[in-house]
């Protein structure tokens, strides 16, 4: 199992949890795993066609998947992996 | 008992001594093998004056500083003071003591050299005021006077006097930051006093540019503030932003972060960037053409329901205080050029776990603005973004 960082906005998803324990051995099954375990999570992570949405990063420990293997990078199971969407808020 | 003039005379028999005229003649043949010149007296006369190109490291502190100074040991040294007793007697400690091959001491110091005709270099001084406010940097060699001077020369803009920029707008005049632009639209509202360090009780109803500017002064006098009293958009941000050194990035939406990043990436100024929301901050720095531009990191906005506003989802408000000081702490390096910078860095702060995350931020090199050359950008292209008319209206 591998542990995947779960950002603020995606916390309501998945129970409140900060981080959650999923398994598979790349990066998009660790993924698709999570979103099996908590389906709200689904439709924030991937497209209609599959993909992982363009305003979603995932980095594999401190790297931007997008320079690995995207979701086919491999993932051992002492790996964090991070979800990262955009934020935007200073504060008014 | 041997006398302080005979002990000194000793150790010149120990040391090689050189003519004035030798260094002179050194520095300037340009074939570069030149070697170092190292001021050796007190931080007063080396601003007095010193030799042109020489680095300033005062005896008392020599063995612990001067490694920083020269590192490598076989490198030629030359070291000076006033008449040059306390270059002879530094000369001997490198040789004898710290191993350096090839250190001489220039004979009747800066005095004679200037009897010669040779030129010196007078830096610029501060005020007495001056030198008693900031004595706390002068002391810190990655900033000193040379740092110092140029944080009184930087111009920083602040995007925004809120819960980020007023930390920063405080600490930077504290600084000695020369000229602060401020831009904001906003007034001081009473839920604006749990974080906006920068406003107080007694402005409420005060245009925020007006308010965060007295507590500039109140702080430094000395401080020149701009004030750009409008709501930040296509239509001014080049003119706004143009001329500044650095900008710090405080902005609460993502258009404008947009916007923000194609007008830094065409007039190349660098951006001390942050983000918050609730208990969790993000920074970095986007330097254009050094690192990735803010596109590079985030390609495409989230929809409007992965990005609540901190007033739609709140913030501890502490957290845009942590977040707002370590920007200051990064404008400062960029503008000193001391340590290094988030450039290339994305720093994840949790509060309530207390922990901080580092990720990586790579340049696209398909990135559709900082791939390109900047006098290619158009107005037109500028804060665009995929779906940008379905964001916009989806936010309403």
């Amino acid at each position: 199992m591998s542990t995947v960082k779960i950002p603020p906005v995606l916390r309501a998803s998945v129970g409140g949890a900060k981080e959650v324990e999923a398994s598979g051995a790349k990066v998009g099954d660790v993924l698709r795993s999570l979103a099996e375990q908590h389906p709200a999570t689904e439709s924030q992570l991937f497209s209609e066609e599959g993909e992982l949405n363009r305003y979603v990063n995932v980095y594999l420990n401190d790297e931007d998947v997008r320079v690995l293997d995207g979701l086919e990078t491999s993932v051992s199971e002492s790996d964090t992996i991070v979800i990262l969407p955009a934020m935007a808020g200073g504060c008014r | 008992m041997a006398s302080g003039a005979d002990v000194i005379r000793k150790i010149k028999e120990q040391i090689e001594e050189v003519d004035p005229k030798v260094v002179h003649d050194l520095s300037h043949n340009g074939n570069g093998n030149a070697p170092v010149i190292v001021d050796v007296r007190e931080q007063h006369e080396f601003e007095e004056a010193h030799l042109p190109g020489a680095v300033h490291v005062p005896r008392g502190h020599l063995e612990s500083r001067i490694e920083g100074a020269v590192s490598d040991r076989s490198q030629p040294v030359v070291l000076y003071c006033a008449s040059g007793n306390r270059s002879a007697l530094a000369a001997h400690t490198m040789q004898e003591l710290l191993g350096y091959e090839d250190v001489t001491s220039m004979r009747g110091g800066i005095t004679l050299w200037k009897d010669r005709g040779y030129e010196v270099e007078v830096p610029r001084a501060l005020t007495g005021e001056q030198r008693e406010r900031y004595s706390r940097h002068l002391l810190v060699p990655e900033i000193g006077l040379e740092g110092q001077m140029k944080l009184l020369d930087a111009r920083v803009l602040l995007l925004g006097a809120g819960g980020l920029g007023s930390p920063a707008a405080l600490y930077l005049a504290a600084a000695g930051v020369g000229t602060i632009g401020i831009v904001d639209n906003d007034v001081v509202d009473l839920s604006n006093l749990q974080r906006q360090v920068a406003h107080s009780n007694d402005r409420i109803g005060v245009p925020k540019v007006d308010s965060a500017e007295i507590a500039i002064h109140e702080i430094n006098p000395d401080v020149n503030v701009e004030k750009h009293q409008v709501r930040l958009g296509a239509d001014n941000i080049m003119e706004i932003a143009e001329g500044y050194d650095v900008i710090v990035d405080g902005l609460d939406n993502f258009p404008t972060r947009y916007l923000l990043n194609d007008a830094s990436v065409r007039l190349q100024i660098p951006v001390v960037s942050a983000s918050i929301l609730g208990f969790e901050g993000q920074l970095s720095v986007f330097h254009p053409y050094e690192g990735p531009c803010y596109r590079c990191l985030y390609p495409t906005p989230p929809p409007a329901e992965l990005a609540p506003s901190c007033g739609a989802a709140g913030v501890l408000g502490v957290l845009p205080g942590v977040m707002g000081l370590l920007q200051s702490v990064e404008v400062i390096k960029l503008i000193t050029g001391a340590g290094e910078t988030m450039a290339g860095r994305l720093l994840l702060y949790d509060a309530l776990g207390t922990t901080f995350t580092e990720l990586k931020v790579r340049r696209d090199p398909e990135c559709p603005i900082c791939s390109r050359d900047p006098a290619s950008i158009s107005d037109d292209e500028m804060g665009v973004f995929p779906d940008y008319e379905l964001f916009c209206a989806g936010a309403g």
